[in-house]
């Protein structure tokens, strides 16, 4: 290689780095169906591990780089992201970032009628952890589509045939999933946290007798005493826990009641074999819920 | 004709009451209807949902009509809400600090000099803090934090502690902020008194900064640099006078000296800031953030006499990967300052020009050890010629029992080499209502 033409790889290289989208997703489910939709033409990193809590994560300087160069920012939004996300974005001083919420395209459940703390941390927008619906998948994937093909017109044709693909790939399983909930339709799941509502909703559940005695409000012995009776008195027999959550406080309460603790995430690679994606991840909850509460 | 007029009285009088009830009952009807109406616009909510979320579960494999919005129609049943993100031009906040304790120093003021600081034995409100922010404009975000504090007379005092504007679009990966602002020196100057770990301020501070910390008028611009790792370069180039810019053009504390009051004569007699700081991931639970700092500027002991102040931060992090509310974690924080005070001859006392050389350090380490409960401990040492050395040790316990309270309890060992030893315990009180401003790194 002579002089001149290490001088032309060096000019050429950001060049080519640059060919793909830098594509930053707050948490990784979006980053996921990101990379199903944007496919080759798209870098995607997720800013909030798989395995934390994604009201609490860190706003680290290395997030503001990678915000900093950015094309394109994937958010949830309805708050889920208010208490880290500002100072990163003031940090990273993109005024070119394409941003785009999900939640404004989804109707969010839960909404408040007033503001009061004294209920737990409540979110005015309405719960943001509506991406355990697939028809939710469906709509980020469509709003990501939008956004990637708005900051990529020459890829649009790309970006709209893995949406395409996306959603046959979910329809197709969804099918499959109704069948799976069907034998268990309207049996009630202890879980610890209130994030299981458009889970529910969706497969004809019921996921609304949790570990905390208010959002965001660790439980107490009274409160996991009221849970137990409760489980005892309806034969609950399964509870649900996040990575984050406390394993202990769930496995305490399940050997009280003889029920089992299946571990859940919202978030792909948050559980072992949910790593390849969002449909995985979704395949896997319902096939865990749907073989335990058989039993 | 008597008759004639009895009977128009009696046809008008049954036409006037016709007509009466014919209005009371409308009224009444109207008010049943307005009555209702919440109701009404309830249920119409209620069905509506209800409706789309039948037919969502008819056909789940189905996109659902674009149409479906967060936002609501307002109704009369809906009380308005004000503060909600997105729905107001500006995040409103109120949050208060209470201190309660008791000292073995009968002076608590000789052994904590911070303005926020528990300032007496019993109890102090050293922070009510009511704070502002949001976009101005499309390339402007605007802050600020006005802060009252009741002082050991119980007076109210007021402050503006910081009104800034803080640019969003400027090219070339710059940023300004202009107005009145705590100054990046450093990790603890900048902050606020509600992100305290501990209920003071570290000596090492209150040696370089005052009582009040640097925040003066003027303007900073910052440079994200494109290294692969976070590297900022700030400047900030301020007035440094008053209180506020202790060490420099602050005509009530000049040791001894009869204050020059020094006005502006060049561009040289501003204060000037400048700050890097880099950070790295050690690992994918790991933080390690570095930082250097300068303070340049005239001080009012004498007509040419200038400070300089030095400092160096290390911040390290370690976060679970399973952290739940941000629980557990470990970090460690540590800061060094090194300052030059040129002080002038002044004949009249007399006093001759001298440089003072102080400096101090200190160290604290945090541990998350369940969720919203902390405990902390940090050590500190100041030495010097402009006060005694001293050296503080204090550990402390912090249960939050939400992101909107937290209760602490420190206990301070103070050794002065004038004041011998002295012990403390403060508890502190905190609340926070409306918008939680997130908080940085």
């Amino acid at each position: 290689m002579n002089l001149k033409s290490i001088a032309l790889f060096a000019l050429l290289a950001p060049a080519v780095a640059h060919a793909k989208l830098n594509v930053v997703a707050t948490t990784p489910d979006l980053a996921a169906i990101a990379r199903a939709v944007g496919g080759d033409n798209v870098d995607v990193v997720s800013l909030a591990k798989p395995t934390e809590d994604t009201h609490f994560v860190d706003p680290k300087p290395s997030f503001v780089v990678k915000l900093a160069r950015a094309d394109v920012l994937i958010e949830g939004g309805a708050e889920l992201e208010i208490g880290w996300l500002p100072p990163l974005l003031e940090g990273a001083r993109n005024a070119k970032l394409v941003r785009v919420a999900i939640a404004p395209g989804v109707q969010l459940l839960e909404v408040p009628v007033a503001l009061d703390r004294s209920k737990g941390d409540v979110h005015a927008s309405g719960n943001p952890h509506f991406m355990t619906d697939p028809v939710n998948g469906k709509i980020a994937a469509q709003r990501i589509a939008e956004a990637l093909a708005k900051t990529d017109a020459k890829n649009t044709g790309t970006y709209d045939g893995n949406l395409t693909k996306f959603n046959e790939r979910v329809d197709a399983k969804m099918l499959e999933w109704q069948k799976l909930v069907a034998p268990v339709a309207g049996r009630r799941v202890v879980a610890y946290h209130n994030t299981w509502l458009y889970f529910a909703s969706r497969f004809g559940l019921k996921i609304d007798l949790f570990l905390e005695p208010k959002p965001g409000i660790p439980p107490t012995p009274a409160s996991l005493a009221a849970v137990i009776s409760r489980m005892k008195a309806e034969h609950l027999r399964v509870v649900i826990v996040e990575p984050y959550q406390n394993r202990k406080t769930a496995e305490t309460v399940a050997a009280e009641t003889g029920a089992t603790v299946v571990p859940v995430t919202q978030y792909p690679g948050g559980v072992k074999g949910t790593e390849a994606g969002y449909v995985e991840m979704m395949d896997y909850l319902v096939n865990a819920l749907a073989k335990e509460l058989a039993k | 004709m008597k008759k004639y007029l009895w009977s128009c009285f009696a046809v008008l009088f049954a036409l006037t009451s016709m007509v009466a009830r014919a209005q009371s009952e409308e009224e009444i009807r109207k008010k049943v209807v307005e009555d209702l109406k919440p109701w009404i616009e309830q249920e119409v909510q209620r069905r509506v949902k209800e409706a789309v979320e039948a037919a969502r579960a008819n056909e789940p494999a189905s996109l659902p009509p674009p149409a479906a919005t967060t936002t609501q129609p307002s109704s009369p049943s809906q009380p308005i809400t004000l503060v909600k993100a997105g729905s107001a031009y500006m995040n409103v906040s109120f949050g208060l600090l209470a201190d309660l304790g008791w000292s073995t120093a009968s002076d608590v003021r000789m052994i904590q000099q911070g303005d926020h600081d528990p300032a007496q034995r019993g109890f102090t409100v050293p922070n009510a803090e009511i704070a502002f922010d949001g976009a101005v404009d499309p390339y402007f975000r605007g802050f600020a934090n006005i802060v009252l504090k009741l002082d050991e007379e119980s007076e109210t005092t007021i402050e503006l502690e910081e009104a800034f504007l803080l640019t969003t679009s400027l090219p070339w990966n710059l940023q300004a902020k202009a107005g009145q602002f705590f100054t990046e020196f450093g990790r603890q100057n900048p902050q606020h008194p509600h992100a305290w770990a501990f209920v003071d301020q570290p000596l090492v501070n209150n040696r370089m900064f005052g009582p009040e910390g640097l925040r003066n008028p003027g303007m900073r611009i910052s440079w994200l640099a494109p290294t692969p790792f976070y590297t900022e370069l700030m400047l900030a180039v301020l007035n440094g006078n008053g209180g506020t810019a202790f060490s420099f053009r602050n005509p009530e504390d000049t040791f001894g000296r009869t204050p020059v009051e020094r006005a502006l004569r060049s561009l040289g007699d501003l204060l000037y800031v400048p700050r890097v700081t880099s950070s790295f991931e050690l690992s994918d639970t790991q933080t390690l953030l570095l930082g250097a700092s300068a303070a340049f500027g005239p001080n009012d002991s004498g007509a040419n006499t200038r400070t300089q102040i030095y400092g160096v931060d290390v911040f390290w992090k370690w976060k679970s990967a399973v952290a739940h509310g941000g629980f557990p974690f470990v970090s460690w924080q540590t800061e060094a300052m090194y300052r030059d005070y040129e002080a002038g001859a002044d004949p009249t006392v007399p006093l001759p020009a001298e440089t003072f050389h102080d400096w101090g350090f200190y160290s604290q380490v945090l541990y998350g050890f369940r969720l919203g409960w902390v405990a902390g401990l940090r050590g500190e040492f100041v030495s010097g010629n402009t006060g005694e050395d001293r050296t503080r040790i204090a550990p402390n316990v912090t249960w939050y029992p939400s992101e909107f309270s937290k209760l602490r309890l420190q206990y301070n060992y103070d050794h002065g080499q004038v004041f011998g030893n002295e012990h403390s315990v403060w508890m502190q009180l905190e609340f926070l209502l409306g918008a939680h401003a997130a908080h940085k790194f």
